[in-house]
């Protein structure tokens, strides 16, 4: 089972590299300045040459939590159909993690995601605009410190009258 | 106010004027839901396509932040709105891997005829769709004839024809009847001369091969390094199936009975013969299955304090009564534990995962899921670049994008 990837990891990166499971999930838990090199090994020393998924979370009063922002790269290996689960953590006042659009091209809408939800800046990435809200919206809303019924970011939309409609 | 079709063009096409930009969506027949894109166009060539989305997206991410586990499935329901009852397993599938919660065995077969019964509506829409936009009207007329019937089974089990919310946590909202069976059986026996007559009009007719042979090309690298999953990626050669990778369910036990249907050519044609198999070999499961339906009760025990309890148990006996308070009650629920996990299933459109961080309460503290349709839409751009604005619908319909879920 993924377990033993654990091992080599620790030896490549020393202690930057914790290993955590749950169910049979296997995560590695990993700073954000080592994340970019644990992800680029593991795609092309390991195998895992699929990037399944890129979770935002937001950790603001969870319990026990130490940092603000948690992101989730649940990578796939396809031949073995086993799976990996990197974790890292960023915080305020900048979260910014380094993209990972060159080595999978299909981190380009997850990563606008992360960023549109969650304010994660990702240097690098080569169109790093809002996908699912409109542009002029200015919080990120699924930050638990953002209500569930939104700030009123209406004000912001040009209203019509129905004299010019 | 959305992105602006005059920035994108003179972007695209600073160095060469003849090139012009068209505005396709989010109204527009071809599209089928809300989606739109901005084509730079040179003559009837796509030099460029932006795909703009979000306009309908409804924070189905925050609301599962605000409903417990039961009561989010309604609003997971409307992520895929062809196949709601696969999406109901999938994020049930994730909540009880969280819980440990191993499920009757009984539910876990209802469960896999629904999904398969879900796999077969879904890509009926799919594939009637498809032969819609290249102007095959009959093939639509005949698909949509046969997923009334599949509406009809899921009525018949919960009551509902399009957003049943049948699953809880541990189980099902009721069990299922005799007639169910039955009418599965009904549909069992008419399945195949359906799947037969869009074969005939389809696969053979020359229109609808000449405008999906070679359209929208994927390679087998580029769709692992796309992150592209399900029929798209089955049809460009990834021979990955959770059914049979990772099975749940009772799907490891009916393994026999089904096989993973691939191709290797990665255009619209390919996309449209995998997804024309896979209903086949869903017809297979489910014949399997319903024969081997066992009985016994759906849900888990009372006992376990984690699933709701039926009318019969609440009303006659005191454990189930004090059990349908504690679940229902906002401050009481189940605890759960404090740690996060990824669960996916084997939806008609692909892997539809769910990475789920609880707190310790029955609610969700992050409820992400992973949508096949936004991962399978952002390879649009790739697979359009060089083709003819014509083609447009034909690798739309062959990607089956559902806005609901691409936007949530």
């Amino acid at each position: 089972m993924p377990a033993n990837y654990l091992v080599p990891l620790s030896q490549k990166f020393g202690d930057a590299v914790r290993g955590e499971e749950f169910r049979d999930n296997l995560r590695v838990i990993v700073g954000s300045d080592k994340v970019y090199d644990v992800l680029k090994a593991l795609k092309e020393q390991f195998g895992f040459n699929m990037l399944c998924d890129i979770a935002g979370i937001d950790y603001l009063g969870y319990p026990d939590a130490t940092d603000r922002f948690g992101v989730v790269y649940a990578l796939t290996n396809v031949s073995t159909g086993e799976r990996i689960f990197v974790k890292t953590f960023v915080n305020d006042p900048d979260p910014e993690l380094p993209t990972v659009t060159d080595l999978w091209r299909g981190a380009d809408w997850m990563e606008r995601e992360v960023f549109d939800m969650f304010g994660i800046d990702f240097p690098g990435h080569p169109d790093l605009r809002r996908i699912l809200l409109p542009p002029e919206f200015t919080s990120f809303p699924l930050r638990k410190d953002y209500p569930l019924r939104g700030y009123g970011e209406r004000h912001n939309f040009e209203q019509m009258t129905r004299a010019e409609g | 106010m959305p992105l602006e079709v005059l920035d994108l063009a003179t972007e695209a096409g600073a160095d060469r004027e003849f090139l012009y930009t068209l505005n396709f969506g989010p109204q527009h027949p071809a599209t089928h839901t809300t989606l739109r894109l901005i084509l730079t166009l040179d003559g009837e060539t796509i030099v460029k396509a932006v795909p703009d989305i979000g306009y309908l997206h409804s924070g189905f991410e925050k609301l599962g932040e605000d409903l417990d586990f039961n009561q989010y499935v309604t609003i997971v329901d409307r992520m895929n709105y062809i196949s709601p009852v696969a999406n109901e397993i999938a994020w049930h599938h994730t909540v009880e891997k969280l819980l440990n919660i191993e499920i009757t065995p009984r539910c876990k077969y209802i469960r896999t005829i629904l999904a398969e019964l879900a796999r077969i509506s879904d890509h009926l829409l799919c594939v009637g769709a498809a032969a819609l936009d290249l102007g095959g009207l009959t093939a639509f007329l005949y698909a949509f004839n046969e997923r009334e019937k599949i509406y009809n089974i899921i009525e018949q089990a919960s009551g509902q024809r399009f957003h049943p919310s049948y699953t809880r946590v541990g189980g099902l909202m009721a069990d299922v009847t005799d007639e169910w069976v039955k009418l599965i059986r009904v549909f069992l026996e008419s399945f195949p001369k359906v799947h037969a007559d869009i074969v005939r009009l389809l696969n053979r007719n020359k229109i609808f091969l000449d405008r999906t042979r070679g359209i929208g090309v994927l390679t087998k690298d580029e769709a692992i390094n796309m992150s592209v999953t399900g029929p798209v990626a089955r049809a460009a050669g990834v021979v990955r199936d959770l059914r049979k990778d990772e099975p749940y369910l009772v799907y490891g036990e009916l393994s026999g009975s089904f096989k993973v249907a691939c191709s290797k050519g990665g255009d619209c044609l390919a996309r449209y013969l995998v997804r024309m198999e896979e209903m086949l070999q869903s017809y297979n499961i489910i014949k399997a299955a319903i024969e081997n339906l066992p009985s016994g009760p759906v849900n888990i025990n009372v006992e376990d304090k984690l699933g709701i309890p039926d009318k019969n148990a609440t009303y006659r006996t005191i454990e189930g009564l004090i059990q349908h308070f504690e679940i229902l009650m906002w401050n009481r629920r189940f605890e759960t534990p404090i740690n996060e996990v990824y669960g996916a299933n084997e939806t008609a459109n692909g892997e539809l995962g769910f990475y789920l961080v609880a707190d310790g309460t029955a609610k969700a503290w992050r409820a992400r899921t992973r949508p096949p349709s936004f991962i399978h839409f952002a390879i649009f751009p790739h697979l359009m670049e060089g083709h003819q604005i014509s083609d447009v619908p034909a690798v739309l319909g062959s990607l089956n994008i559902i806005a609901a879920e691409l936007d949530r």
